[in-house]
C-alpha cells in the first residue's frame, strides 16, 4: 500500500478519497483505522473529511488524541507526505501539524456548493502552472473559517504557504484562505474537496491536478493513468 | 373490573407497576374502552401498567395503522410485468423497508417516514431524529444508505413562528444527514396556510445492497441470543408513538419529553458497525431498529415475524439514567439503538465488531419456544404477552366517511367569477409566482445539505429529480428520486389530487431520463375519526392505488401520519409520493436548464386552459378554489414514454415539466441555468390569457432540441399520439419575450426574474435574523 487514508469514527469521505486515489488515479490506497498503526510501507497519508468523533467540542479536537496521530506526527516529521481535506484539515490544525484554526462559517450555516478558487504560486508542486490559475472544487462544511494570529498569518503569506484562496469568501476566512501547507512543504490542508471532482459525472475534474500535485513525490514524472469514466 | 386470573403476574418491586388500572389511566393511554375489553380477553387478566403502556404504543395508529390498514391493501405491492426491471424483492409491510431489484444483482431499499408532530414542538430535534429513524430502517435491511430527500410543508413563511420552524427543521436535517455523510438530494417544499402550527417533515432514505445480503427482522432459532446494540436508554421520547397519534393542541409543547434527541455521530457508528457485522456470513439471524415504541416494538415485532417467543431482561439493558422502571425502559424512544439476534455460539464475533466501534452490545435475552414476549426486571416478570396480540391482532377500523362541503363547492366554482389578467399585469403576475416560496429557488435549503458526499451526485438538487450514480456498487447506473404532492389539488379533489401527485412525480423522473420503478408514500392527513377527514384519506388512497396499478409501479412501503390538526382544523390532505427511477447511462441523464442559444423549444401536451387550484389563483386572487385539472393516465403515459424514448435517442437537450405556476414559470426555471440566455416564444391567442400562461393542466412538458433534430422529434411525437407544438427558440438576448398571436405580451430580463426567484427565500429568512 502506498497511500493510507485514515479512518476515524465519524470520517465520511474516506470511501470517496480511496475511490479517487485507487480507482481513478490507479495508486494503491487503503483505509487505516484510527486505533491501528500506520503501516511501515506508507508513502503518503490522506486525512479525509467527515465529522470525526461527531465534531463535538471542536472540529478535530478529539481526533488529535487518537492512537494513530502519534504515528502520523512521526511520519510527518520524517518528511512524509500528508494531505488533510476538510475535517482532515481541521484535525491537522488541531494537532499542530499545520498552523491556524478553523471556526464556524461567518454565515453560521453549513455550505455545500461548487466554489471558485484562485491558485497561488506556493511551491514547485502547487502553483499556477501545475494546477492552472483558477479551480472549481466542491466545498461542504460548517466550520471552514480559517483564522490565525497576525504573526502566523504574515509568515504564511511571506513563505508562500497559501495554496488556494476562495473567490467571494463563502465562510469568512482571513485573507480568503482555502488551503495551506507547512513550511517544510510536506503537510497540506484544504477545506475544498478535490476527491469530489475527479469523475466524468462530477461537476468538473479540477480535483485531479490537485491530487496529482500532492502525490507527485510518489509518482515522479511517470504520467498517471487516469480513469475518470 | 374483570376477575384477575390465576396467571396474574407477581407483585412488582416497583410500586408504580402495582397501581390499579383505572378508566382514566386507560383513556390517557389512548386505549378505547372496547379495546381494553379485547386486551382483557386476550390476557385473561388485567394488564399491569407496563403492559398497558406496551399495548398503547403498539396499538397506536403510528405502529398498528389501525385506521388505515384496510385502505393500504388497495395498493399494488408487486409488478404485474414479471420481466420488467424493478421487481419487488421485499414487499411493503414485510420488513423495515421495501427492496426492489435494479439489475446486476443489486437491490435498492427505500422508504419515507414522517416526523411531523415532534418537529412541530421541537423543529431541530424533531427533523434530525426523523432522518435518523429512516436511515436506520434502511441499513437494518443490510443496505448502505446512498441518498436522502425530504418532503417538507410549512405555513405562511412571513409568519415569524413559521420561519423559526423552517429554519429549525432545515438545520436539524442538515446537522444529522451531513454528519452521517449521506448525500441529501433535496426533495420538495410547499408553503401553505393550512400547515400553520402543524408542519410536515417527511424523510426518505434509499440504500443499495446485494440481493443475497437482504436482512430479515425476524427472531428465529430457539436459544439464539438477543442483543441490544447502540448507546444507552434514557427517558427521552417516552411514548412518542402514541404522542404522534394525537392531535396537536396549544398544550402540546408540554409534551417536549416525548420528543427524542438525536446524536448523528452515534448513528454513524451504529451504521458502520451494523454493516460490518452483517457482512460476516451467517452471523446475523434477525435485526430491527428501535424506532417508534423502542424496545417494545422491536421485541414483539421480531418475535411475531419469526413465529416464536422472546424473553428479555431489562437489568441487562444499557441505561444512561438511573432509577428507570420497566415502563420507562420499554417505552423509551432513545435514538440510535438496534435489536440484533445472532447465531448461538457466535456471540464473540458480534461483540468484537461493536467493541471496535466503541458501542454497547448487551446480551439482553433469548429467542424462546412458543409465542410470548416475556420481559423481566429486577428478577420479576413485568410483562408476559402473546407477541402477535400486539402486532397482527391489533384492532383494525373502518371509519365512516362523508364528502366535505368545500369539495362540492370547489367543483362548482367558475373561473368566470374572476377577471382575466391584463397584458400589463403579466410581468408582475409572473414575478409574484416566482416570489412565492413554494415556487422560488430552494437553494437556501439544499446548500445547507451535503449533496456531494459519497462522490455520486450527478444532478444537484433543484432540478426535476435528484440523480446519484451507483458508484458504491461500482456500476455505471444512475438512481433518480423525486417527491411530489400539491396539497391544493388534494384539498379540492382528493382522488384527482393524489393522482396528480403521482403523475407529476413520475413526469419529473421521465424529464430526467429515468424509468419509474416503485413508490414509497407518506400519507399525511387529519383525524380519521372525523368522517370528512376520513373521506379525504380514502379518496386519496384510491386515486394513488389506481395510478399505481395503471403504470405498474407498485408501492413498496411508506408511512401514515394522521391527526395532523392544529387550532382551526386539519391540514390539507397530503399524500406525498416519492418515486425511484433508474437511468441506464450517463448520457441519458437530462436536466431542466437551457444553456445555449439556438435551441428549439417544443411544448408537449397542448394548450388546455384550466385554472382551478392553481398557484396563480393564490398569488393573484388569494383563492384556493376551482375544479382540479383533468388527469388522463393514458395521455400521461404517452408523454412520458415519448420523453424517455427520445432521451435514449439522444434528441433531448433539456426537459422540464409544467407544474406549479404553469407555462411561464416552467420556461423561466429552464432559463435559470449558468448562462442566463434568452428565449423568444409564440403562443396562440385563444381563450383566457391567465389560464394559458399560468394554468396548471397536467401531462405537459417543455423540451429543448437542436434545430436539426426538431422535425424528427415532432414526427415521433405524432406517431406516439402526443400533441407537440413549436414554442420558440433560445437566444443570447438575456430576455424572455412572449408573443400571443402577433402581440408581444411580455418582454423582461431573465436576470431580473432570476433575482426574484433566487432571493425570495433568503430575503424572507434574512429579515428574521435580529
Amino acid at each position: 500500500m502506498r497511500v493510507a487514508i485514515l479512518q476515524f469514527p465519524g470520517s465520511n469521505c474516506d470511501w470517496d478519497s480511496e475511490h479517487a486515489i485507487r480507482d481513478v488515479l490507479g495508486v494503491s490506497a487503503h483505509r487505516v483505522w484510527h486505533k491501528a498503526r500506520l503501516p511501515s510501507e506508507t508513502e503518503a497519508v490522506i486525512v479525509p473529511g467527515g465529522f470525526s468523533f461527531g465534531d463535538y467540542l471542536r472540529c478535530g479536537a478529539i481526533a488529535r488524541f487518537s492512537p494513530i496521530m502519534h504515528d502520523l506526527k512521526e511520519f510527518a516529521e520524517r518528511g512524509g507526505q500528508v494531505l488533510g481535506i476538510c475535517n482532515g484539515f481541521q484535525i491537522l490544525c488541531e494537532s499542530g501539524l499545520l498552523p491556524g484554526a478553523l471556526i464556524r462559517n461567518d454565515c453560521l450555516d453549513f455550505r455545500c456548493l461548487n466554489q471558485n478558487l484562485t491558485v497561488e504560486n506556493s511551491n514547485e508542486r502547487f502553483n499556477q502552472n501545475t494546477l492552472g490559475g483558477s479551480l472549481v472544487l466542491p466545498i461542504a462544511h460548517g466550520e471552514g473559517n480559517f483564522r490565525a494570529d497576525e504573526s502566523v498569518l504574515s509568515s504564511l503569506e511571506e513563505n508562500q504557504q497559501v495554496l488556494i484562496r476562495y473567490d467571494g469568501n463563502p465562510n469568512g476566512s482571513v485573507n480568503a484562505i482555502a488551503g495551506i501547507r507547512n513550511s517544510a512543504g510536506n503537510v497540506y490542508g484544504m477545506m475544498p474537496h478535490p476527491e469530489r471532482a475527479v469523475c466524468s459525472h462530477h461537476p468538473c475534474l479540477d480535483g485531479l491536478p490537485v491530487l496529482k500535485a500532492f502525490l507527485e513525490p510518489l509518482l515522479g514524472s511517470i504520467p498517471v493513468e487516469v480513469n475518470s469514466g | 373490573m374483570s376477575q384477575i386470573s390465576s396467571t396474574s403476574l407477581p407483585l412488582n418491586p416497583d410500586p408504580v407497576l402495582n397501581v390499579e388500572i383505572t378508566d382514566d389511566l386507560i383513556e390517557r393511554h389512548g386505549i378505547l374502552p372496547q379495546e381494553y375489553q379485547e386486551i382483557l380477553a386476550m390476557l385473561g387478566r388485567e394488564p399491569n401498567l407496563t403492559e398497558l403502556g406496551i399495548f398503547s404504543v403498539m396499538w397506536s395508529e403510528h405502529c398498528a395503522y389501525k385506521n388505515t390498514r384496510k385502505l393500504l391493501r388497495l395498493f399494488p405491492t408487486e409488478k404485474k410485468d414479471k420481466q420488467a426491471i424493478g421487481q419487488v424483492l421485499v414487499k411493503a409491510g414485510e420488513e423495515n423497508a421495501g427492496v426492489i431489484d435494479v439489475g446486476d444483482g443489486w437491490g435498492v431499499a427505500f422508504k419515507i417516514e414522517s416526523h411531523n408532530h415532534p418537529s412541530a414542538i421541537e423543529p431541530f430535534e424533531g427533523a434530525a431524529t426523523g432522518v435518523g429513524g429512516i436511515v436506520r430502517d434502511i441499513f437494518t435491511m443490510g443496505a448502505r444508505p446512498i441518498l436522502l430527500t425530504n418532503s417538507l410543508r410549512f405555513g405562511d413563511l412571513n409568519d415569524p413562528h413559521v420561519k423559526r420552524l423552517f429554519r429549525g427543521v432545515v438545520s436539524g436535517i442538515s446537522h444529522y444527514g451531513n454528519c452521517l455523510g449521506i448525500p441529501n438530494m433535496g426533495g420538495d417544499i410547499y408553503f401553505d396556510q393550512c400547515y400553520e402550527g402543524n408542519p410536515l417533515v417527511n424523510a426518505l432514505c434509499a440504500g443499495i445492497l446485494r440481493h443475497e445480503d437482504i436482512q430479515k427482522g425476524a427472531a428465529t432459532g430457539v436459544g439464539n441470543p438477543v442483543y441490544y446494540v447502540g448507546p444507552g436508554t434514557g427517558r427521552d421520547g417516552l411514548g412518542g408513538a402514541s404522542f404522534a397519534s394525537r392531535e396537536l393542541t396549544a398544550e402540546s409543547t408540554e409534551d417536549r419529553p416525548a420528543v427524542q434527541k438525536g446524536d448523528p455521530f452515534m448513528e454513524k457508528l451504529l451504521l458502520e458497525a451494523c454493516l460490518e457485522m452483517m457482512a460476516i456470513p451467517g452471523l446475523v439471524v434477525g435485526i430491527q431498529d428501535m424506532g417508534a415504541a423502542g424496545l417494545t416494538c422491536s421485541t414483539c415485532e421480531t418475535a411475531s415475524r419469526g413465529n416464536s417467543g422472546i424473553e428479555i431482561d431489562l437489568d441487562s439493558v444499557p441505561q444512561r439514567e438511573t432509577g428507570m422502571n420497566s415502563y420507562e425502559i420499554m417505552l423509551s424512544e432513545s435514538q440510535e439503538r438496534m435489536l440484533v439476534i445472532v447465531q448461538k455460539g457466535r456471540e464473540k464475533e458480534l461483540e468484537e465488531v461493536f467493541e471496535k466501534w466503541d458501542l454497547h452490545a448487551a446480551h439482553i435475552g433469548e429467542v424462546k419456544q412458543g409465542d410470548r414476549m416475556v420481559v423481566r426486571h429486577k428478577g420479576v416478570v413485568v410483562a408476559d404477552l402473546p407477541a402477535k396480540s400486539l402486532t397482527d391482532e391489533a384492532p383494525v377500523y373502518d371509519q365512516p366517511a362523508s364528502e366535505p362541503a368545500h369539495v362540492v363547492k370547489a367543483r362548482n366554482w367558475s373561473v368566470e367569477s374572476i377577471p382575466d389578467i391584463s397584458v400589463k399585469e403579466i410581468e408582475s403576475g409572473l414575478k409574484n409566482l416566482l416570489n412565492h416560496p413554494t415556487i422560488a429557488s430552494k437553494r437556501w435549503v439544499w446548500q445547507q445539505y451535503d449533496h456531494m458526499v459519497m462522490s455520486g451526485c450527478k444532478v444537484e438538487p433543484g432540478s426535476d429529480a435528484g440523480v446519484v450514480r451507483l458508484s458504491i456498487a461500482e456500476i455505471d447506473k444512475y438512481l433518480a428520486i423525486a417527491n411530489d404532492c400539491n396539497n391544493r389539488f388534494c384539498n379540492l379533489d382528493p382522488y384527482k389530487g393524489a393522482q396528480i401527485a403521482f403523475v407529476e412525480c413520475m413526469r419529473n423522473l421521465a424529464c430526467s431520463g429515468a424509468k419509474a420503478l416503485a413508490v414509497t408514500d407518506n400519507l399525511n392527513f387529519g383525524n380519521p375519526n372525523k368522517p370528512e377527514a376520513y373521506h379525504m384519506l380514502k379518496e386519496c388512497v384510491k386515486g394513488l392505488a389506481d395510478a399505481c396499478a395503471f403504470f405498474d409501479v407498485p408501492v413498496v412501503g411508506g408511512n401514515v401520519s394522521l391527526y395532523n390538526e392544529h387550532g382551526d382544523g386539519a391540514i390539507d390532505p397530503t399524500p406525498v409520493v416519492s418515486m425511484v427511477g433508474l437511468i441506464d447511462n450517463q448520457e441519458h441523464v437530462t436536466k431542466a436548464h437551457l444553456e445555449h442559444a439556438g435551441l428549439e423549444l417544443i411544448l408537449l401536451g397542448g394548450w388546455p386552459t384550466e385554472l382551478g387550484g392553481s398557484y396563480y389563483l393564490q398569488t393573484q386572487h388569494a383563492k384556493k378554489e376551482g375544479a382540479v385539472p383533468e388527469v388522463s393516465l393514458e395521455n400521461e403515459k404517452k408523454v412520458q414514454d415519448l420523453l424517455i424514448g427520445q432521451i435514449k435517442e439522444g434528441r433531448l437537450v433539456a426537459a422540464h415539466d409544467l407544474s406549479e405556476g404553469g407555462l411561464l414559470v416552467c420556461l423561466a426555471e429552464m432559463l435559470f441555468g449558468k448562462n442566463k440566455i434568452g428565449v423568444s416564444v409564440s403562443i396562440p391567442a385563444n381563450g383566457r390569457i391567465d389560464a394559458t400562461l399560468f394554468g396548471e393542466s397536467q401531462g405537459r412538458v417543455i423540451v429543448a432540441v437542436s434545430s436539426s433534430d426538431s422535425n424528427a422529434f415532432i414526427s415521433c411525437s405524432k406517431t406516439a399520439g402526443v400533441q407537440a407544438n413549436f414554442l420558440g427558440r433560445t437566444s443570447d438576448s438575456g430576455m424572455m419575450q412572449i408573443k400571443m398571436g402577433e402581440k408581444v405580451v411580455l418582454s423582461t430580463s431573465i436576470a431580473d426574474l432570476h433575482s426574484v426567484w433566487e432571493n425570495a427565500i433568503p430575503d424572507c429568512m434574512e429579515s428574521s435574523r435580529s
